[in-house]
This record gives structure tokens, sequence and C-alpha cells, in this order.
């Protein structure tokens, strides 16, 4: 399958099996790489994770919010949201492409789809903010 | 198909349906565990998803004051919060395993039968393992009170 096979006989692919312009997604190969770049993110990241909710567990809501609110802690919980979320349109994204064909529904789908991710993004960030700033 | 000459079907068989090659269907494939966890990530990955709601309700809470981290808690001591939590954890082990795979593939590398194989078991034991993992090191640290 891959290239290694030097003597690799000429291309049986027709002109129309080559992708023309930016491809069906309309996108390039843009969403397909980031999706792999917040993937590796978040390998990184999930160790720091771990450890954040694992100080947090049990702790009532001032220990929580004094934890959440440490500069460092609320930096990776900011990133992770930021990876995960980015990941998580993208690949809901290519869900509905692949199941969804009736092209009305699937624009309203990928809307709605775009209007979850930032709505998450943008009410985690806010918590964290607000944690952050002392209130 | 471009690129072959054949003779110009007759005028009568325009309409016929063109008996064309096909790939064979879904169906009549054996079922491989690399074909189970391929549709496993992806549902992995819609439950994640969703479960970003209840991540964002918790930080919510927990900058909104005690009461409203009280109703979290509650939710999250129950058996419904256990089990939500329980599958949240696997879903991401499992998720996150499976994508190295991914990761790799998408590298050239694991192929093989047997390393498709092996790396697909990896993902599948190693994302158990790793949940089990770390509810016992949240349970000795004291989350379940
Ligand atoms: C990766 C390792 C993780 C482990 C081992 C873990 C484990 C737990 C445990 C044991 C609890 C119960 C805490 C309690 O009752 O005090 C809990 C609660 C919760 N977890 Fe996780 N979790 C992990 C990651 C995550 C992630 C990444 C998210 C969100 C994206 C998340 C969201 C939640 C929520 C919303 C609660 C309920 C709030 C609470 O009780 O504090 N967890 N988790
Ligand atoms: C923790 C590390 C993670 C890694 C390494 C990872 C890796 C990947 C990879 C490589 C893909 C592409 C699969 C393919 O091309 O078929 C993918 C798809 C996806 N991921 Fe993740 N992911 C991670 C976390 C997450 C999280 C936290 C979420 C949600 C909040 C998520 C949601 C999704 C969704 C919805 C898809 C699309 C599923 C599909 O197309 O079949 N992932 N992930």
């Amino acid at each position: 399958m891959s290239a290694q096979n030097s003597s690799a006989p000429k291309s049986m692919r027709t002109p129309l099996g080559r992708v023309r312009n930016l491809g069906s997604s309309h996108s390039g190969t843009k969403d397909f790489w980031r999706q792999r770049l917040t993937a590796v993110a978040m390998i990184i990241l999930v160790v720091p994770m771990i450890v954040v909710v694992m100080m947090l567990l049990g702790r009532n809501q001032a220990g929580a919010a004094q934890i959440l609110g440490t500069p460092l802690i609320a930096i990776f919980v900011l990133l992770f949201i930021i990876a995960s979320v980015w990941h998580m349109k993208i690949g809901m994204q290519v869900v509905i492409e692949d199941y969804i064909h009736d092209e009305k529904l699937k624009l309203v789908s990928i809307m709605a789809n775009n209007f979850f991710s930032v709505a998450v993004a943008l009410a985690a960030a806010y918590a964290i903010f607000k944690l952050s700033s002392g209130v | 198909m471009g690129c072959v000459t054949r003779p110009q079907p007759a005028k009568a068989s325009m309409t016929a349906r063109i008996e064309r090659p096909l790939s064979p269907h879904l169906q009549t494939y054996r079922w491989t565990l690399t074909m189970a966890l391929s549709i496993v990530h992806r549902a992995t990955g819609i439950a994640l998803y969703f479960g970003t709601l209840l991540f964002v309700w918790w930080l919510i809470a927990v900058s909104s004051g005690p009461t409203a981290y009280g109703n979290v808690q509650s939710f999250a001591a129950s058996w419904i919060g256990r089990l939500i939590e329980f599958g949240y954890t696997w879903a991401l082990m499992h998720h996150m395993l499976s994508g190295v795979r991914h990761l790799v593939w998408d590298l050239g590398y694991g192929f093989k039968p047997t390393e498709r194989e092996w790396l697909t078991w990896a993902a599948l034991i190693g994302g158990i393992l790793l949940t089990v993992l770390l509810w016992v090191v949240a349970y000795a640290i004291g989350g379940g009170r």
C-alpha cells in the first residue's frame, strides 16, 4: 500500500478520481491536520488534567475554586478545553458529512455543531477566567 | 473507466443497467476486531462530545458558588452520576489509545495483519486497565468519600 514500492505501476486512477480544488469538504486537508494536531496536544495534556481532577476530588466548592483559580492549573485546563473543543468540532463534522446526505440538513447540522462547540468553549473559558480573577 | 475504449453500446441497450463490478457489501465481510473498534472509536468520540456539557456544568458550578456546586456533587455521587463518570473515563482512555493507533497508521506504520491486531488489542485492554487504575487511585485519594 505504501510508496515503498519503487517499481510501482503507473497510476490507474482516472482524472475524475482526483480531487478538484479543495475537495468535497471545501476545506482541503486543513481539518485533517488540525484534528491530528489537537489529538497530540490532548495526549500531552491528559496527564496534567488527570492530576487536576485527582486534586479536586472530594473537595468543597471553596477548595475546588481555589485550585482551579491557580494560574498554572487554569492554563492547563484552558489548553485542554481549547484542544478538545477544536478536535471534537472537526470530528463531529466528519461524522455529519458521513451520515447526512440531505444538503440542507447537513448545513443545519454543521451550523449546530459550530454553535455547540463555541458555546461549550466560551462557557468553560468564562468559568475559568472568573475563578482566576479571584471573585 | 474513462480510458478503456470499448465498442459503443447499441442504442437499445443505452437505458439498460450497465453491469459494473461492485465492491463487496459491508455485510459480507467477516467481522474483525479492527472493524468493531473502528466504530467504537467513533462512538466514544461522540460520547465525549456530549460529555463536555457535564464538564462545563461542573466548571460553571465551581465558579457560581457552594449551592450550585452542591447540586453537581450530589448528582456526581448518585449511582447514575458515578456510572456517567466511569463511562466518561473509559471513553476518554479508550478513545485516546485508539486515537494513538490512528496516529501510528497515519505515519505509515502498523499495517501488517499481526501489527493491526496487536495495536487494536492494546487499545482495548489498555483502555480498560487505565480506567480501573484511575478509579482505584481516585478512591484511594478520597474522591469516593
Ligand atoms: C481522566 C481521568 C478522570 C478520572 C479518573 C475522573 C474521575 C472522576 C471521579 C472519581 C469523580 C467523582 C468526584 C466526586 O464525587 O467528588 C469525577 C467527577 C467528575 N468528572 Fe471526572 N475523571 C476524569 C476526567 C474527567 C474529564 C476529562 C472530565 C471532563 C471533560 C470530567 C468530568 C467530571 C465531572 C463533570 C464530574 C462531576 C463533578 C464532581 O463531582 O466533582 N472528568 N471524575
Ligand atoms: C485524548 C486524546 C485524544 C486522541 C489521541 C484522539 C484522537 C482522535 C483521532 C486520531 C481521530 C480521527 C479518527 C479517524 O480519522 O477516523 C479522532 C476522532 C474524533 N475524536 Fe478524538 N481524540 C482524543 C480526544 C477526544 C476528545 C476529548 C473528544 C471529545 C470531546 C474527541 C472527539 C472525537 C470525535 C467526535 C471524533 C470523530 C469520530 C470519527 O470520525 O469517527 N476526541 N480522535
